[in-house]
């Protein structure tokens, strides 16, 4: 065979008889070789039908995996990042995995920035959905840090663990990771320890308000300031601040948001409604049950202790907080995550600590997820 | 009469026993850091003020699985917001010897040639460099006796950052520090700068000297 003037390709050579020999035969002398072969009665049978064809699917395969390569793991997941460079990596998270998250606007900040949802969605329409927010204080920074990773992760279990396949496959997320782009600017060119937004409050050379103090919920009362030089104050009127009216505006038109969980830091404490008041609240006993279990799965993963209760009880009394605000307004499960640690570092928490605080997280997050898609309402 | 504080004022009470705890049986090569409340319970003293009866479990910063027992009276004054609370307490057991820590770290700073300068520990990633540690773990000492001297049964402190440290030249054997630190309010959120000056000497403990709030924008 190899002497026709056919120029087959061996890959394997013939060796002695009764053993196979494996050939690639170029298209024009495809004819020619099938009759050579029939001819002189040796038998064949054909492995791949069109090389080119496989060899167009691997250099397609390999180009996207290195795409892949250069979004994900170029990003660093154990660093503190900019607004830029969150706001960059949400778009590579959308084109990672485009039939599964979306970015939406919603709003804009007092500064007229970009105000962004994630949306984790796999169809329907208007689905029950749960609500995430991170950054709401922009000292925080280990929440966005955390808000990042988590939204990562939901993106790559969708499909692979169950709960968040399930959840997913009922419901909507939706995760507002800078919701105060604003304060977290400010807290990388100018002051480390800002909280509030940037807005100016007339007749003060004090600038913010508390938007954890601004909602419509128990309003003005003791438990934030009416100076617009503390970091409690609550505002001039609820949802005076643009970043708050726009997720207020959002959920109220959505109508269908089944659990708010904002994440905040620090000093490790699962919180849910009232801040406002201390008679609990209406469901504070399946609340509470699930809170207990919530941090206790938290601790099974590095042994970080976390208390748990309503807002005032475990914290302080607060008035106009945004899950008060969401329980009032007919969402049940809302929760405030108070994260890593307890005053060691405080909010200046060390990037080290990023993705074990995370980590850490995630069951919790899932548990209260998982128990929104069994309890509908 | 007896009631069972939340856990929100249980917390304010053990955290600033806590601090004292630090304050009295600290240095730059032992910090100590509430773990745990284990029990609280709340008496009202009638003209006096509210006692709070604590066990605690304490830990050692820099050796997260060193760990003692710790019981605690915090009495803060009724009326009398001037007067510091009463804070008694008593460690159960030993704690860990860091006289090597102290001593190396008391000679370094003794020949060094031009005075330590040094801002922003931790700084806005939370790192703190190993050199620094022990300049950290001084103001996190030291603050215990400010936020002790400062708290009341609404409010509790922590230690958020240090803006600003400066080595003071003495002739004696102690060393001094001029510290400018931010200290974070808990129930009011508030960022206070707070200057302190800070003595120190391996066998006499640390001792704040002088302190005083500064104001809101002393720090920038």
């Amino acid at each position: 065979l190899s002497s026709l003037p056919h120029q087959v390709d061996f890959w394997r050579h013939p060796s002695s008889p009764g053993r196979p020999a494996d050939l690639r035969v170029p298209f024009p002398s495809l004819q020619a070789v099938k009759i050579f072969l029939e001819s002189n009665g040796i038998s064949y049978s054909i492995m791949i039908v069109d090389v080119q064809e496989l060899l167009d699917e691997e250099k397609k395969t390999m180009m996207e995996s290195r795409r892949t390569e250069r979004s994900i793991s170029t990003f660093d997941f154990a660093s503190y990042h900019t607004l830029d460079e969150i706001y960059d990596w949400m778009d590579m998270l959308v084109d990672d995995h485009p039939s599964l998250v979306s970015k939406i606007q919603i709003g804009q900040s007092y500064e007229n920035r970009s105000l962004y949802l994630l949306k984790f969605s796999t169809g329907g329409s208007n689905r029950p959905a749960i609500w995430l927010d991170t950054g709401i204080h922009s000292r925080e920074w280990i929440t966005h840090a955390t808000g990042v990773w988590t939204a990562n992760k939901i993106a790559e279990e969708y499909g692979q663990d169950p709960s968040v396949t399930a959840i997913l496959d009922s419901m909507d997320i939706f995760f507002e990771i800078v919701t105060n782009p604003d304060g977290f600017a400010f807290t990388h060119s100018s002051n480390r320890m800002w909280r509030k937004t940037r807005s100016i409050n007339a007749g003060s050379r004090c600038i913010g308000v508390d938007p954890n103090r601004n909602w419509d919920a128990g309003f003005g009362g003791s438990g934030s300031s009416s100076n617009p030089c503390s970091e409690t104050y609550h505002g001039p009127y609820a949802h005076s601040e643009r970043e708050v009216k726009a997720i207020v505006d959002f959920i109220r038109g959505h109508g269908s948001v089944k659990s708010v969980i904002s994440i905040h830091s620090y000093s490790q404490m699962l919180l849910f409604p009232y801040g406002y008041k201390t008679a609990p609240a209406p469901h504070h006993q399946e609340l509470n049950e699930l809170a207990k279990k919530a941090v206790s799965d938290l601790a099974v993963v590095y042994g970080t202790k976390y208390t748990y209760g309503s807002i005032a009880d475990t914290i302080y009394m607060a008035d106009g907080t945004t899950v008060d605000w969401a329980y009032d307004n007919g969402v049940k499960y809302s929760f405030t995550f108070e994260l890593r640690d307890t005053g060691r570092y405080g909010f200046l928490l060390p990037s080290t600590q990023i993705i074990p605080t995370a980590t850490e997280t995630w069951p919790a997050l899932l548990d209260i997820m998982v128990h929104v898609l069994e309890h509908p309402y | 009469m007896e009631l069972p504080p939340s856990l929100s004022h249980a917390g304010r009470a053990a955290a600033l026993a806590a601090g004292c705890v630090c304050y009295r049986r600290g240095s730059p090569g032992r910090g100590l850091a509430l773990r745990a409340v284990r029990r609280a319970r709340r008496q009202d003293v009638d003209g006096v003020g509210h006692k709070y009866h604590l066990e605690l479990v304490l830990e050692d910063v820099l050796d997260k699985d060193s760990t003692v027992n710790c019981t605690a009276e915090v009495l803060y004054h009724l009326g009398k917001k001037t007067i510091a609370p009463d804070v008694e307490f008593t460690i159960e057991g030993e704690l860990k010897n860091t006289d090597e820590a102290d001593n190396a770290f008391y000679n370094q700073i003794k020949s060094l040639e031009k005075e330590l300068v040094a801002e922003n520990i931790p700084d806005s990633h939370g790192n703190v460099s190993p050199e620094m540690e022990p300049i950290h773990l001084l103001a996190w000492v030291a603050s215990g006796y400010v936020m002790w001297q400062n708290s009341t049964e609404n409010t509790k402190f922590q230690l958020a950052q240090i803006k600003h440290v400066k080595q003071v030249k003495r002739s004696d054997e102690y060393l001094e520090f001029d510290y400018m630190i931010l200290l974070h309010e808990i129930v009011s959120q508030e960022i206070i700068p707070w200057q302190m000056t800070v003595l120190w000497h391996p066998q006499r403990g640390v001792q704040v000297t002088q302190d005083s709030r500064q104001p809101k924008h002393a720090a920038e």
